[in-house]
């Protein structure tokens, strides 16, 4: 047993799979309120990852930063996070909110023109050629005082940065839902959004809300994904969406911890798939996951099973 | 929810005899126009496909452009893709977000089974056959994990396995299992599988890059299924499809087999997918795996056309196809597309914009106000109006004086095509003469982005316009061109 190649695969694993858990989220939060698989949410992760590639350039980039990096991080992930949910505030306006009522393939099929057309006009204003983020040395291997890792096993700050990041970002997420008001408010539109309305929440609010906190979060994962990996290009958001689509139904769609569960077993088999058996079948084994997953507990590993009431 | 009850088109609460009249209530319009409307309407729907079948048959033989004939065989290859597509959403109401795997498998087939790749060159009647049952085989596989699910996980399997199928096949140049079984090349990886046998039967064979005669192949297997189609829409199966899209629910309640239902539906859209990967492979004698892949944009320009012809309807199979291929191909060619984008935007207002003052106003004001900023424009920026229009002649001439033009439209342009999304977007929020005044200065920002953003890249525009068309549609007139629209039983 090769215990660095493990180790190293297993904290790629992680920090890849917590990327696809806050893609995850929200997928799974519009899920359980609107019953809508929101295609076009891998672009605002796309968006997020460009806003803060432009915040690296509009601080001067690697050779002169004008701020302490912790803070460009900071700055970095706020404007993506604001970015994203106000792009998810507005397709959820503009194309699905006349839909609302409408068969369930209507707004499908506008979620998959809102998802292209983001694409491409992304590839028309800032080109269809892959961007650089400058690295910060977040990439250098981490170096511990008093514990040292095995020789070899590569875990950069990084993977540390986007670990601890998403801890924190689901934590906030856990504490609104559970203990605010607007985090009731939403868990009675999911569970039953006329009786909601008849109890007098607002659903336009809350259906909003939960379009912006998502986003946001997908926002954030752009960061962390740029700050992982430096490159962005406009269709990075399909690859990275469909994995964490993945991850939303293996976890139990609708269901938030299993959201994020679903994101690190998917990070995880295709760390681990890429390491031990071949870059060309992760793919694979992901969609054997997700088939099996399918035929075994349809509601997904956490979810309740769905009782279907005429 | 936001709907106003004396909208026609809003759903009647628990009228069933106001649904059963639907038909009736639809007024004709006075006069000649109405007349040739009902007379049209009597006329049995196969003497407009035969009406088409002889049109599009008559095309070769009027031009010995070879353009217009491959445009023209695409088109025909984008039409039978529609019509697989429309049984498995048009009737049967399932989301396949896999549809292009399966004409990629099947081109794949057919490359692998008649090329030089792995030395076999089977007969074509042999291989046409055994690519569409593989292709039925597959897609039937991948229907049964989801076939008990509600459709949204149908969406996100198909979805994932056609990303799955183009990974795969664009890496499989050195195919091995666990380090096993050698490093084999099966797909070619990128470089594809060139060389593919023109079609072959009983030894007489199609001439290399003879677009003619596969014209004709494509044109005949497309009548056949549209005739088929035809009797299928009115057969048991197709009432029973269409059922199943209305109200699943209540199909099963009367004894339909909705699984198996389903599940003819998807292999039965994957069949004729396949067969139009077939003649793509032949005909283009190479494949490629890149173009049945997500960023190709193929799957979202067959469901723009089902979308836009009319989902359920086979006349708006055909006439979505011609439809979009047509435009796509237009858009090609930057000075055929600027005329078009002009005409189009005109047509637009005159058909939605009333009163007639209101009309006049409006193209009065935008033309005085791109007057006006062009002015102001030359004489504090003159940099601003110096650069080269992407089109000639009479209209890029009249153009340049009233579109600001910058030497470096790069930036500008980029910024005024985000800020143009947003104009658009508000102007949908709204109302009445407020309305009508924003339209002003966004036509003038339209005309900007076009000439200097737009026109400039033909290949990232035409595939805009799609994701447009598709949202548009659904959200103004779901039920497309040709379909009929649906009247909701609360």
């Amino acid at each position: 047993m090769n215990w660095n190649l493990f180790l190293t695969e297993l904290v790629a694993g992680v920090s890849h799979g917590a990327v696809y858990a806050l893609i995850a989220l929200g997928y799974s939060m519009v899920y359980g309120i609107l019953k809508l698989l929101n295609f076009a949410h891998g672009d605002v992760y796309m968006v997020g990852s460009f806003i803060g590639f432009g915040i690296i350039t509009v601080f001067g980039g690697a050779t002169n930063l004008s701020i302490p990096v912790w803070a460009l991080l900071i700055v970095m992930l706020l404007c993506a996070m604001l970015g994203g949910g106000l792009l998810g505030v507005m397709i959820e306006r503009f194309a699905y909110r006349r839909l609302r009522n409408a068969p369930r393939i209507a707004p499908l099929i506008t979620a998959l023109g809102v998802s292209f057309f983001l694409e491409n006009a992304a590839q028309l204003v800032l080109g269809a050629q892959y961007q650089s983020y400058d690295s910060f040395g977040w990439k250098s291997p981490i170096a511990l005082r008093h514990f040292t890792l095995p020789a070899s096993t590569v875990i950069s700050y990084a993977e540390v940065i986007i670990i601890a990041g998403t801890i924190v970002l689901v934590v906030a997420l856990t504490l609104f839902v559970q203990r605010t008001q607007l985090g009731k408010a939403m868990r009675a539109t999911s569970f039953d959004r006329e009786a909601a309305a008849m109890m007098g929440i607002d659903v336009d609010n809350v259906i909003v809300a939960t379009f912006f906190i998502g986003s946001a979060l997908a926002g954030a994962a752009g960061v962390f994904n740029g700050i992982e990996y430096q490159q962005v290009w406009p269709y990075m958001g399909f690859t990275a969406g469909l994995y964490a689509f993945i991850a939303a139904v293996v976890g139990g769609i609708g269901n938030l911890p299993g959201a994020v569960l679903g994101g690190l077993t998917i990070g995880l088999a295709q760390a681990f798939s890429i390491g031990y058996i071949s870059s060309t079948f992760s793919d694979a084994v992901v969609f054997a996951i997700l088939i099996a997953v399918m035929i075994v507990r349809p509601s997904g590993l956490l979810g309740k099973a769905a009782v279907s009431k005429v | 929810m936001s709907t106003d009850p004396t909208d026609p088109s809003a759903p009647r609460v628990g009228v069933d005899e106001w649904v059963a009249s639907h038909e009736q209530r639809r007024a004709y319009r006075a006069g000649v126009a109405g007349m040739v409307e009902r007379r049209l309407e009597r006329v049995p729907s196969p003497a407009f496909y035969l009406a088409f079948g002889i049109a599009a048959a008559v095309v070769p033989a009027l031009t010995s452009n070879g353009y217009v004939i491959d445009v023209g065989l695409n088109t025909l290859l984008y039409m039978l893709l529609a019509l697989g597509l429309n049984i498995t959403v048009g009737y049967a109401g399932l989301l396949d977000l896999g549809y292009v795997a399966f004409y990629g498998f099947a081109a794949y087939g057919y490359a692998m089974l008649a090329s030089p790749k792995f030395g076999l060159h089977w007969d074509t009647l042999a291989v046409i056959p055994l690519a569409v049952l593989a292709t039925v085989i597959l897609g039937f596989l991948v229907a049964l994990p989801s076939r008990r699910l509600v459709g949204d996980y149908l969406a996100i399997v198909t979805l994932f396995f056609g990303e799955l199928f183009a990974t795969v096949y664009q890496n499989g140049e050195h195919m091995s299992f666990f380090g096993h079984f050698g490093a084999h090349d099966v797909t070619g990886g990128p470089n594809g599988i060139p060389n593919i046998d023109q079609f072959n039967v009983f030894g007489a064979r199609i001439g290399a890059l003879n677009y003619t005669a596969y014209y004709y192949v494509a044109l005949i297997f497309f009548m056949v299924l549209l005739f088929a189609m035809y009797l299928v829409d009115r057969s048991r199966t197709g009432r029973a499809w269409k059922s199943l899209r209305e109200d699943p629910l209540a199909a099963e309640l009367m004894g339909m087999p909705v699984n198996r239902l389903k599940l003819i539906a998807f292999a039965s859209g994957a069949g004729i997918a396949g067969l139009a990967g077939t003649i793509f492979a032949a005909a283009n004698t190479a494949v490629f795996a890149s173009e049945f892949d997500f960023t190709s944009g193929l799957l979202i320009i067959v469901y723009a056309m089902l979308i836009l012809g009319g989902a359920g309807s086979l006349g708006g199979v055909i006439l979505g196809a011609l439809v979009v291929n047509v435009s796509l191909e237009v858009l090609r060619t930057p000075g055929h597309a600027t005329w078009i984008f002009y005409v189009l935007i005109a047509a637009t207002l005159v058909a939605k914009l009333r009163p007639w003052h209101a009309l006049a106003i409006v193209l009065a004001g935008t033309a005085a106000f791109g007057f006006i900023v062009h002015a102001i424009v030359s004489s504090a920026w003159p940099r601003g109006v110096h650069g080269q229009a992407p089109v000639g002649g009479i209209l890029g001439s009249g153009l340049s004086h009233w579109v600001i033009l910058p030497s470096s439209p790069m930036t500008i342009g980029n910024v005024a095509f985000i800020f143009l999304v947003l104009a658009v977007l508000a102007l949908t929020l709204l109302k009445g003469w407020w309305q009508k005044l924003a339209m002003i200065p966004t036509l003038y920002l339209a005309a900007f982005v076009w000439e200097n953003r737009l026109a400039v890249e033909p290949s990232i525009t035409r595939l805009i316009l799609v994701g447009v068309i598709l949202i548009v549609l659904m959200n103004a007139r779901p039920q497309g061109l040709l379909g009929t629209s649906r009247v909701e039983i609360v």
